[in-house]
């Protein structure tokens, strides 16, 4: 597939590979993600989906192919993404304040330690998700969804152009993951925003595209998707979701993608 | 007990008053790296390290008596050991992903076992318990002098780098992406960590050294909740247990380390048992 390098690309994967001990675990991938993009990540589990983040940040590199994010390398783009960690990684009884975690998105190779301005930054990103009053409460006395909203705000707080989140309504429940999508909506329209979703058939109205990865990578637009659809789709009727389209400003045009 | 107090200031004894004085040295090392291991969970890495420590040890004596290098002591080659370990164990799980636990294992085990070997063949007698399992009769003003260094060295270390200490401990992927270099980070705690253990290893010994690393942090997790707070706490416990097991020890004429140990180990199995049933 032709790919095409002008700027609205934010995040270009050019003929991905990736293999973990023997296993293919992403293959043959070509992704590109625009500007104010507002995507959930979806596929069964090993399909690669926390693979996917990991190289957009530069934290794996693939074996095969090219990945470039705002036309640089992933390792140099680093400071222009906020990512939040799949929850379930820390130690939940790890001893720090919500401010304490939050600050550790103002880190910095050139200061040792935080200024004012980083406390305040940090503060403001709490105040965003609706924290402000638990800045000085212990991470380890939040409920689940709190905690989800603290690790946002954390990859938030250095003014990110592109957010990525792993999981973040794992373990919350439907009002709480209500809430924390209206968020994610008012932060699309600074943002670009990309997460892994922990759910295969049901998708927030908010986002607007569905990536769906199992060892090969589409994206489709969820404009396309009414109720009725995503009802089947609840259901388990996946094939009602269009492999063929691909949601663009100028309309949809084909791509010519197969599903396996 | 109060025999503890009149013999302390008792000039015939002043291996008591040095091991006082050592006990209270040692805690603040012992407080903050214990955090920084007990939160990162490397405690295995640490027991690795320490057997380690052993082996150094082992060569130091050896190249002394038999190869006459009589500068090479064996607190030398006990800190040559120690850092050795700290970065070969560093190195083995930031990137041995698989085999990780066997390969800390089998260090962990080959460590002791050269030291052993080693002895062994030097000839004369050494008192391995007291390597083992502390000994505070050995504790001479050279090593408070390297003890208060440490307390310095690590003091001044974990206040200037808290903040990537901390990052490194909590979320060391997050923080790599913040562009810190996590690696060097993770290995300069491992080293600190080292150093800890050899200067520590005159009060409580090679085997005891890692649960007096661990233990008063985890009580002090207990009622921290900032991760400066656990240091400051896990020091007081350090302390507290040092210098109780100390007194303990000299009124019943037991051994300092194990007194140390079981004090601090039982009073944290006690408060667990606590927590749960409340």
């Amino acid at each position: 597939m032709h790919i095409d390098m002008n700027n609205e690309n934010e995040i270009i994967l050019d003929n991905i590979y990736f293999a973990y001990k023997q296993r293919n675990v992403l293959k043959n991938v070509d992704l590109v993600i625009n500007k104010g993009e507002f995507a959930s990540i979806v596929g069964p589990n090993g399909g690669g989906k926390t693979t996917l983040i990991k190289l957009i940040l530069g934290l794996i590199r693939p074996d095969k192919g090219r990945i470039r994010v705002f036309g640089k390398s992933p390792k140099k783009a680093r400071h222009q993404i906020g990512y939040m960690p799949q929850y379930a990684h820390l130690d939940m009884d790890f001893p720090a304040s919500v401010m304490d975690v939050v600050l550790m998105g103002r880190l910095k190779k050139s200061n040792l330690w935080f200024s004012k301005k980083d406390r305040t930054e940090a503060f403001n990103a709490i105040d965003e998700l609706g924290m402000s009053s638990y800045v000085n409460t212990g991470f380890n006395e939040l409920s689940g969804g709190q905690k989800q909203r603290i690790l946002i705000a954390r990859a938030l707080c250095n003014s990110p152009d592109i957010l990525l989140l792993d999981e973040p309504t794992a373990n919350v429940d439907h009002q709480t993951e209500e809430n924390l999508f209206s968020i994610l909506k008012n932060l699309n329209s600074k943002m670009t925003i990309l997460l892994v979703s922990h759910d295969l058939g049901f998708v927030s109205k908010y986002v607007k595209s569905v990536i769906c990865v199992n060892r090969q990578v589409v994206i489709h637009p969820t404009t396309m998707i009414n109720g009725a659809m995503i009802n089947d789709i609840y259901h388990g009727d996946l094939k009602m979701v269009r492999h063929d389209h691909r949601c663009d400003p100028k309309g949809h045009h084909q791509e010519g993608h197969n599903h396996d | 007990m109060i025999d503890v107090f009149y013999a302390i200031f008792d000039p015939d004894n002043v291996f008591l008053k040095y091991a006082f004085i050592m006990g209270a040295l040692a805690s603040i090392s012992f407080g903050i790296i214990g955090t920084f291991v007990t939160t990162k969970r490397i405690g295995y890495l640490a027991g690795a390290i320490s057997h380690c420590v052993f082996g150094g040890i082992g060569l130091a004596l050896f190249l002394q008596v038999n190869m006459g290098l009589a500068w090479f002591d064996p607190m030398l080659g006990a800190v040559l050991a120690a850092i050795i370990a700290a970065v070969t164990v560093g190195l083995v799980s930031l990137h041995a992903k698989e085999r990780e636990d066997t390969i800390i294992g089998t260090l962990w085990a080959v460590g002791m076992a050269s030291g052993i070997l080693l002895i062994d063949m030097t000839p004369g007698y050494f008192n391995l318990a007291s390597y083992l399992f502390g000994d505070i009769l050995l504790i001479s003003g050279k090593d408070l002098l390297y003890v208060a260094c440490l307390d310095v060295f690590v003091l001044s270390l974990s206040i200037l780098f808290f903040n990537r200490f901390f990052g490194v401990c909590f979320d060391s992927e997050f923080t790599s992406l913040r562009g810190i270099n996590t690696s060097f980070f993770y290995l300069l705690l491992l080293i600190l960590t080292a150093l800890t253990i050899v200067l520590l290893v005159r009060i409580v010994g090679i085997v005891l050294v890692i649960a007096l690393l661990t233990i008063p942090p985890a009580i002090a997790s207990f009622y921290a909740k900032r991760l400066w707070q656990m240091m400051l706490y896990s020091c007081l416990f350090c302390l507290f247990f040092i210098w109780t097991g100390l007194g303990v020890s000299y009124s019943f004429s037991l051994s300092s380390g194990p007194t140390i140990i079981v004090l601090s180990g039982s009073a944290y199995l006690i408060l667990l048992i606590i927590r749960k049933i409340m």
